[in-house]
């Protein structure tokens, strides 16, 4: 798929050359991440105070490992502190990750073959990116040594496609956070900025 | 009823300021999460130096967790509220 990372330009812009399929299979991507985060919701008949504060009375730990996995429990050794903590805290995680994906999809919408990025766009991608290599990740079953496994996957695998999409994201969240982090890369950067 | 000044318990400052066991906040390695990006994070919302945030990544990556930060418990919910946003998989326990 994609030979193109992000980069950081000469003069400090952070940009990703991509393909009009590219741009529409990441478009896709985070379309089903917003629907996967998205509260099923009785949100609306919710006490309208504890709305306001972002209080989810009806949070709870999901049996999906993906989304187990995106809103984790903050305490290891306290189920009831947890519980409270989910109460106070995911509403409002789930509305961070809507609100950088909808920006990635923003700069989707409006990119040509050079999608140029301002910082807090990148991080927007930065954690949508993040989101979507998380859910993928779960789905796949993804390890700390089964990598090479996945590339061993014949073409017709059911997981095959899914996994080279994981692998070209996580390509594309290296090179962010390089860009980002990296003075160094621009000094090897042959792609100028027009 | 009197007017004699009403003794008041004094608070142990020393516990308020310094509370015995402080509270942690842990990262837990994950198989996803890529090694530059949790160096990033500890970059960005914490300010550590670019040895330290890489210290702690490869802490999290070799011992399976790190502490990355430690002081009251809200602090420590802050930050793992914090982690969580950035996809970081994080708890707080007390420091026993």
């Amino acid at each position: 798929m994609a030979v193109h990372g992000f980069r950081r330009s000469f003069t400090g812009r952070i940009y990703l050359r991509t393909d009009t399929a590219e741009r529409s299979i990441l478009t896709d991507l985070v379309g089903q991440l917003e629907e996967f985060v998205a509260p099923d919701d009785d949100w609306a008949d919710a006490d309208p105070l504890a709305r306001m504060v972002g209080i989810d009375p009806d949070a709870e730990r999901s049996d999906d490992p993906a989304l187990a996995r995106l809103f984790p429990d903050a305490y290891s050794d306290d189920e009831e502190a947890s519980s409270e903590f989910r109460r106070f805290t995911e509403r409002s995680l789930r509305d961070s990750k809507l609100a950088h994906a909808a920006t990635v999809r923003a700069t989707l919408v409006r990119s040509g073959d050079k999608l140029v990025l301002n910082e807090q766009e990148a991080q927007s991608w930065l954690g949508t990116l993040n989101d979507l290599r998380l859910t993928l990740g779960s789905r796949l079953g993804i390890e700390e040594d089964n990598h090479d496994d996945f590339l061993e996957l014949p073409e017709d695998d059911p997981l095959f496609a899914l996994f080279h999409v994981y692998d070209w994201l996580t390509f594309l969240q290296d090179t962010l956070v390089r860009a980002l982090t990296s003075l160094d890369t621009q000094l090897l950067d042959s792609d100028l900025p027009e | 009823m009197g007017t004699a000044p009403v003794e008041l318990e004094r608070p142990d400052v020393e516990s308020v300021t310094a509370p015995d066991t402080p509270w942690i906040t842990l990262v837990w390695n994950d198989p996803v999460n890529l090694m530059s990006y949790v160096t990033y994070v500890f970059m960005t919302h914490f300010g550590y130096s670019k040895e330290k945030a890489e210290k702690l990544m490869s802490d999290v990556h070799h011992e399976g967790r790190a502490v990355v930060s430690s002081g009251s418990r809200e602090e420590m919910e802050r930050d793992v509220t914090a982690m969580h946003s950035y996809g970081l998989w994080a708890t707080l326990q007390k420091d026993d």
